[in-house]
């Protein structure tokens, strides 16, 4: 590479000896593109008695090689690869170039078709693979339940330490940031009713609104979709590495059950941790409506509780409450799920954990909508 | 570029390795590490585990900064360039990392075809066609160009990554553990393919390795680190030679002398 390049060139002569391809100049990549078009251009040119001159060759790599395969056919490939006249490495190249291509790029090109067709099978794709991911999510619950039961008469298959600690990760660890946003989505709810509510000069109550809205939705909505963000996606990253890592196949086969060691202590981690984070959730949003309440409204902390009290029963917090474990199965189960689906890849690692958090808050605002025309019909 | 190496260039040192010293905290690696490698050879590393193999390839490549000595690969620092001509000299050399390092959101094509087009600037097109072609030169069929690196075997992904590794027509080809996790079979498929690239592309090889088989059946000259340092460099029979328990034992140890009956069974 040391002398300048002199771009490549092929030219084909006739005379009364017949055909002659006369290849010069460096058949390299940077002149690759340009070779190409032009043996394009002669390969339809080219007869089966065409003699070939290739002793003029300046330099030559696999990319020029391939074009003079490609222009020359291969029996022809391998009869230059053969001429003695030519040095021994470049006779190598071309050889190793055309065996190359002989064994392996003799199959067919992929089609690519485009239009409508392709519109109607991705739809249809789509709609067989939310049939079969549905069905793997009812068979993952049944399974699951499954291990429930045959471990929940026998203390000595319970993973206590395991519970504890992801009780820790997924409840503890998350107190801070639940209240701090509980709060301020109660002061939002507040405002708006606050101000919705003064042009019927009925803004006292406000805090009713914040009641209802609280402990019959907001509490526990809030914290399922937080922890679908924050869990789901903790439990699959957790399972899926572990996945990827063939350690579930080591649990299989040292006759353990992984279902048991890692569904289990998640699920009912966050069975126990999502109903105490609702209750901070319904507790942090109601004071935050409250410090609006008081500021706004010129409220005495003592008008505020005694009008919850009054309109508040506890009807409506059991109502909230009551989705809150629901909501903590589903999102635990679709996490490990996910978690169990990876393959190979770290790359499969990320798509099933951002699918775990999709599916997660999808789930939990459809149950959540179920749950409100439930309740609505029951007049609870 | 001659393919041919002759005899004048076949001593012209591609790869320049002076006083070499390398310290992860107090761990001293390479304590004043000399070494050459010259034109179209194929020179073998090996060593003990922890001995700093890898990171000697990774210092000549220029992933790891020294902290002293001098590497020189064509005559030039790498550290010691600016940008533009530091990748200059990066597109004369190919690696084949340990596991491949294929890009798992490419595929097996589109890896080989990334340095043509970001490099050569060649069309998409022009691209994955030449991909092709240098997949099947590290011996993996068409259809296999089209799958992800996930979906490949260990020796497939070892092979497609030499083929991205040949991409650009490298002089210098670095293979760190080619052979390794390779049943014997490939393993041997793997070696050879080497030693007929070599011919064929005038390559100069740094090999990596823990596998006696490929030293015999593929390398030049066979360079030795030990005790933080080039303990012996040459051929492979006067290296086995050296006066040094771990060489004796990795020579002349039971595995050792497999491979040399090997070898020399197989010249007969």
């Amino acid at each position: 590479m040391a002398t300048p390049s002199l771009p490549g060139t092929v030219s084909l002569t006739r005379d009364s000896g017949g055909a002659r391809l006369t290849l010069r100049g460096d058949w390299t990549l940077p002149h690759y593109v340009d070779l190409q078009h032009r043996a394009n251009e002669l390969a339809g040119d080219m007869g089966t008695d065409v003699q070939v001159d290739i002793h003029d060759l300046g330099a030559m790599d696999t990319s020029g090689a391939f074009v003079i395969a490609e222009l020359l056919g291969s029996a022809r490939t391998q009869a230059l690869a053969q001429d003695t006249a030519l040095p021994a490495a470049r006779r190598a190249l071309l050889k190793t170039v055309a065996d190359a291509i002989d064994t392996y790029c003799t199959g067919n090109k992929p089609v690519r078709d485009a239009g409508f067709v392709v519109l109607l099978e991705r739809i249809g794709k789509a709609m067989a693979s939310f049939w079969k991911q549905t069905a793997k999510l009812l068979g993952f619950i049944g399974i699951t339940l499954q291990g429930f039961a045959s471990t929940v008469w026998r203390p000595s298959r319970w993973r206590v330490t395991s519970l504890v600690s992801h009780i820790e990760q997924t409840g503890l660890d998350a107190v801070p940031i639940l209240a701090l946003l509980s709060f301020m989505v109660g002061a939002v709810v507040a405002f708006l009713g606050a101000t919705a509510l003064a042009s019927y000069g009925a803004s006292v109550f406000t805090v009713d609104l914040i009641g209802f809205a609280f402990l019959r939705e907001f509490g526990v909505l809030l914290t399922a979709i937080l922890l679908a963000g924050r869990t789901a996606s903790a439990f699959t990253a957790q399972i899926g590495s572990m996945k990827a890592r063939e350690e579930i196949d080591a649990i299989r086969t040292l006759g353990l059950d992984p279902i048991e060691l890692l569904v289990l202590p998640r699920t009912l981690a966050l069975l126990i941790a999502l109903p105490l984070l609702t209750f901070v959730a319904m507790l942090a949003g109601i004071v935050g409506g409250a410090v609006v309440c008081l500021a706004t409204l010129k409220m005495s902390p003592s008008m505020f509780l005694t009008m919850f009290q009054d309109d508040m029963s506890i009807a409506q917090f059991l109502v909230g409450m009551a989705k809150a474990p629901v909501f903590a199965f589903m999102i635990a189960t679709i996490g490990c799920m996910e978690g169990f689906k990876v393959s190979g890849s770290a790359q499969s690692v990320g798509e099933h954990t951002t699918s775990a958090v999709v599916q997660s808050i999808f789930v939990v605002i459809l149950l959540d909508a179920v749950a409100a025309l439930f309740y609505m019909e029951m007049g609870w | 570029m001659s393919a041919l190496p002759t005899q004048a260039t076949a001593v012209e040192p591609v790869i320049q390795v002076r006083g070499l010293v390398n310290r992860f905290g107090s761990q001293t690696v390479h304590e004043d590490l000399d070494l050459d490698v010259r034109r179209g050879e194929i020179i073998g590393i090996v060593g003990g585990s922890g001995t700093g193999k890898s990171v000697l390839l990774r210092t000549i490549v220029g992933l790891v900064r020294p902290v002293a000595g001098e590497v020189r690969v064509f005559g030039e620092n790498l550290l010691a360039l600016d940008e533009e001509r530091r990748s200059l000299v990066e597109r004369r050399f190919g690696v084949l990392f340990q596991s491949g390092a294929l890009f798992s959101s490419l595929t097996v094509a589109e890896n080989v075809a990334l340095p043509l087009v970001e490099h050569a600037k060649l069309p998409r097109p022009d691209a994955q066609r030449l991909a092709g072609v240098k997949l099947a030169l590290a011996g993996l069929p068409v259809d296999a160009g089209r799958k992800y690196p996930a979906q490949l075997s260990g020796g497939m992904i070892k092979r497609a990554a030499l083929a991205r590794a040949l991409a650009l027509d490298p002089e210098i080809l670095f293979l760190d553990e080619p052979t390794a996790g390779l049943d014997p079979i490939s393993a041997a498929a793997f070696d050879s393919l080497i030693v007929t690239l070599r011919d064929a592309l005038g390559l100069t090889v740094f090999l990596v390795t823990h596998d006696l088989d490929t030293l015999y059946s593929t390398c030049d000259r066979v360079a030795v680190l030990s005790q933080r340092r080039v303990l012996a460099v040459g051929p492979i029979d006067e290296v086995a030679r050296t006066d040094d328990a771990w060489v004796q034992a990795y020579f002349n140890g039971p595995r050792g002398r497999a491979a040399t009956f090997a070898a020399t069974q197989g010249k007969d």
